[in-house]
């Protein structure tokens, strides 16, 4: 589909990052989504994110799984390795490839039909065992491949192009990784790559399941009149809580803030995430009151985005299982063996 | 006459009750006296409550399959009084528990029947219900040791390795055991006509099941990722992995783990993190029986067509659907051969006992990532949870694994440019590079249509490339690997093929023909797609039995499916019921076939 080959452009001005590189050499090829589709916004984001983080490309793994937006690793950071898996199964080729190799930052593409409806059950399994990745799911509450039918996302009452309205409780993702006990949760819209840049940011660096939710409009089969997840809804009933700015390891925060407005968290790596409170009455650390707070707004009709729970504290996967520091996948298989004397040995409880 | 060391003894009682280790003590010690012996236990899909039978063979001619008789017919269950006597073969022997005499018992005057009141004597020698119900299992390890002259010493001595950190267990062990030895001694003529009797035939050798010796033999081929789903009876493989790693995989300075294991909420999970891992260059794992093969296979047609290395050990079970959990057959020969939608077809390697599966294990992963495709080790119910004599396991220092064409950093940098799916050398294997190695090995992985050069098509003519070249890889495969163990008995133009766990069954079984004159010449398959030898012994002969352990005759459809090979000389002998194959099952089909005019 993508036979049009990608002109590289560069402009010699343009800006580089901590390795020289710039945000022509995280791109990838041609996307084949539909003109205006949230998604390609979304790519952007990442794009935008991975330069500036300073990610070597080889030693990023994007995974993801079917539907429109598991296609769209293929259009960001070319000189990555990728995984376009199965429909529903990216966590759990997720999980044994981070279980291999933790070195590899992992970003996994998916969609609310790939995570909350087929896949519903790899992706909670995946937030319980803390696996260390940026889970990005493209929320548009339909499935566009298969032309508009619903989704586990969609919202009571959501009309579709054609057919009756949705009448089933939506899946949030949101809500439900802060019950399954995820460490790093945010939301956003794909129309706002102010507030989304930093969070995938965020996500990025974050030493365990990072997800971000992002409301990503279809502009096919789910924009219309009467639909919960088109531009114009969203755009009318968002509400930031608390965005963040990420602030690489060693460097120092510069910005103005309010008095009493920033809080600084450092992460693993060093980095450091301010948070900007928008809202002053939410704490981003309780779960009990994240929740309560998610479930009024969203019973207001509200869609609460930026960073809605943070948790530094929590064991990811390899240190849950106790796992050495060196990538299991660059052991010498020399060493892992006991001998044929010990064999010997062993085998005297056998007889 | 006397009968020695060819004697079948079965145990029947409740499950739950903590008879499996009697069962066990009583197989070990004949063992232990250099006697060969073959266990099997069939168990109920159930924890406690249910019917359990252990039975033991003790075969001084060294025979490995069960045997179709009851010698020795140890009744510990009311519930089966009535088929446990049906089962005693003419001229055998009834234990049971008289503390209730059972007049019904006596019902067969072709069997002896020995009434030894173990409830009795327990409840007068032991205290508390559960102290009772154990040993009440040892008193009759005992009784029987006494009517068969297994030696006491040699129990003694188990119990004391066994025990070696409780010693009040020692002492009450050997006195329920002495309880029902010396009821036996005072009561009957001891031994029996048919009884042990020491010889030397077990000293280079072990017991052990399949499992086991399968995640041993994954542990020694340097796995380092096993993701797995609790499924009987493939279980106890993770188990035996796991034991086996926390005792040898613990890297010393760190206390840290140099593996991972991971279970699983689902088998399609399972064998996504066995892709997921052996993408990344881990050797990895998943041991499954017949329906984790069904969830799977979605995953398994990936693996074939993005060309992963993947590793799995399919311990077979009765089927179909739920089918029998706790029943053996080889009934998911087609479902593995043809795992998932679309043109596919897999490796299978076939291990014909616990031996087998530690020295396949790896074999599977060498063949995995020589030929970056699936390989599924099929074992079964039988040979993965029965205990097995086979000879003591080696380990050769010389093994150097087989990790296939994977580009190294350096070999990435002096290269112009990489393509994942191209055909370098001609033996329809790619090369491969790893995530994270070096910036010229990066490549998109999917599932869906790509081109040689790795990239997504929908042209036909780029998909044919890629997909004819998997044959290619087929060929390759179909070369490489194990090659079938043949012998020719004398001049004879019938021959016998089987895989697995048919194999005790079958040599048996030629053995017994050919004292009757009857030759037949052997082939066990080892591996799937057949090699050329299979293919020419099918052409040497007029006729070929093919044994094996499903209704569908599926080996036989894999035969000429894979290798054409000519269908009218392929004469099926299907054993299907669950139970393990045994060599009269064999030997009367022979004899059927030969009666019908069939050549032999």
């Amino acid at each position: 589909m993508s036979y049009i080959a990608k002109p590289k452009v560069s402009h010699p001005g343009m800006p580089k990052n901590k390795l020289g590189l710039t945000s022509r050499d995280y791109e990838g090829t041609v996307s084949t989504l539909c003109a205006g589709c949230g998604h390609d916004s979304v790519t952007a984001a990442i794009i935008q994110a991975v330069f500036e983080l300073g990610i070597e490309p080889h030693m990023l793994a994007k995974m993801s799984g079917i539907g429109c937006s598991s296609k769209t690793p293929a259009y960001f950071v070319s000189q990555s390795h990728g995984f376009n898996s199965v429909h529903g199964r990216m966590p759990s080729v997720t999980t044994g490839a981070n279980a291999a190799n933790g070195d590899l930052t992992y970003i996994g593409v998916s969609g609310d039909g790939d995570s909350l409806s087929i896949g519903v059950g790899q992706f909670v399994h995946a937030i319980r065992r803390n696996v260390n990745m940026c889970y990005v799911i493209e929320n548009n509450g339909v499935y566009g491949l298969t032309k508009g039918q619903f989704s586990a996302s969609a919202d009571i009452g959501s009309k579709p192009k054609k057919g009756e309205p949705n009448n089933q409780e939506p899946i949030d993702p949101a809500s439900t990784a802060l019950s399954l006990g995820a460490t790093y949760i945010a939301r956003s819209f794909s129309g706002d790559k102010e507030q989304l840049v930093p969070l995938l940011k965020g996500a990025l660096m974050h030493r365990g399941f990072a997800l971000v939710d992002i409301v990503s409009p279809c502009v096919t089969f789910n924009d219309h009149e009467g639909s919960t997840k088109s531009y114009a809804h969203t755009r009318e009933f968002y509400h930031h809580v608390i965005d963040i700015d990420y602030i690489p390891p060693a460097e120092e925060i510069k910005a103005a803030y309010a008095e009493g407005e920033a809080m600084p968290i450092e992460l693993h790596d060093g980095s450091t995430i301010v948070l900007r409170k928008v809202d002053k009455d939410y704490d981003l650390t309780s779960r009990a009151s994240a929740f309560k707070y998610l479930r009024e707004r969203f019973n207001a009709g509200e869609i609460t985005t930026g960073l809605l729970y943070l948790d530094e504290s929590r064991a990811e996967m390899h240190d849950l299982m106790g796992n050495i520091d060196t990538p299991l996948s660059q052991l010498s298989l020399d060493g892992l063996n006991p001998g044929s004397e010990e064999l010997k040995k062993l085998q005297n409880r056998y007889r | 006459m006397a009968t020695v060391n060819d004697v079948v003894i079965k145990i029947g009682t409740v499950n739950g009750t903590g008879s499996a280790s009697a069962n066990g003590l009583l197989m070990k010690s004949i063992f232990r006296m250099g006697i060969p012996v073959v266990g099997k236990n069939y168990f109920p899909s159930n924890i406690q409550g249910l019917p359990t039978w252990y039975e033991i063979r003790v075969t001084g001619d060294g025979y490995h399959s069960r045997s179709n008789r009851v010698d020795v017919m140890v009744a510990m269950n009311a519930q089966t009084y009535t088929r446990d006597m049906a089962d005693v073969a003419p001229g055998g022997w009834l234990i049971y528990d008289s503390t209730w005499p059972r007049s019904q018992l006596l019902d067969r005057d072709d069997i002896t029947v020995i009434g030894i009141p173990f409830s009795r004597l327990c409840n007068e020698n032991f205290a508390g219900a559960r102290s009772r119900i154990l040993m009440k299992n040892i008193a009759y390890v005992g009784a029987v040791a006494a009517l068969l002259a297994i030696d006491l010493d040699v129990i003694t001595q188990l119990l004391e390795e066994t025990f070696a950190s409780k010693a009040h267990l020692i002492e009450s062990n050997m006195k329920a055991i002495r309880l029902g030895s010396d009821y036996a001694h005072e009561k009957f003529s001891c031994p029996l006509p048919m009884r042990v009797e020491a010889m030397d035939a077990t000293s280079n050798s072990i017991i052990i099941d399949g499992n086991t010796a399968a995640g041993l033999g994954c542990m020694y081929a340097g796995a380092t990722v096993g993701a797995w789903y609790p499924i009987t009876p493939s279980t106890s493989l993770m188990d035996a992995f796991r034991n086996f790693c926390s005792r040898y995989r613990v890297d010393p300075e760190t206390g840290k783990n140099t593996y991972a294991i991971i279970q699983a909420e689902d088998e399609l999970a399972a064998i996504g993190m066995v892709l997921g891992a052996a993408w990344n260059g881990a050797r990895s794992f998943t041991p499954t029986s017949g329906p984790g093969i069904s969830l799977m296979s979605e995953f398994i047609g990936y693996a074939y067509y993005a060309e992963i290395p993947t590793v799995l050990f399919n311990v077979q079970r009765t089927g179909p659907s739920t089918g029998m959990p706790t029943r053996t057959q080889q009934c998911d020969l087609l479902s593995c051969a043809y795992a998932s939608h679309g043109d596919t077809k897999h490796v299978l390697l076939f291990p014909a006992n616990p031996s087998e599966c530690f020295y396949m294990a790896p074999t599977a992963f060498d063949m995995a990532e020589r030929l970056q495709t699936p390989v599924m080790v099929m074992s079964d119910l039988d040979i993965g949870m029965n205990d097995w004599m086979v000879p003591e396991l080696e380990w050769d220092e010389g093994y150097v694994p087989d990790r296939g064409k994977v580009l190294s950093a350096e070999e990435l940098e002096g290269m112009d440019k990489f393509y994942r799916y191209l055909d370098v050398d001609g033996d329809g294997i790619p090369y491969r590079s790893l995530p994270g190695v070096h910036p010229k090995g990066s490549y998109f992985t999917r599932g869906s249509g790509h081109t040689k050069l790795g990239a997504y098509t929908e042209d036909s003519a780029a998909y044919q490339d890629v997909i004819d070249r998997l044959l290619i890889k087929w060929e390759t495969a179909r070369n490489i690997l194990p090659k079938p163990e043949i012998e020719y008995s004398k001049f004879n133009k019938t021959g016998l093929i089987t895989i697995g766990s048919g194999d005790g069954a079958c040599t048996e079984a030629l053995d017994r023909l050919s004292k009757q004159d009857i030759g037949l010449n052997y082939c066990r398959i080892k591996a799937f797609p057949f090699s050329e030898e299979v293919a020419d012994f099918i052409e040497q002969h007029d006729v070929v039995y093919v044994v094996e352990q499903n209704r569908d005759a599926q080996l036989r459809t894999l035969l000429i499916n894979d290798i054409e090979a000519d269908q009218t000389k392929l004469v099926s002998l299907l054993h299907y019921n669950g139970m393990p194959i045994n060599s009269g099952f064999v030997v009367d089909k022979v004899l059927e076939e030969i009666a019908k005019g069939r050549a032999a």
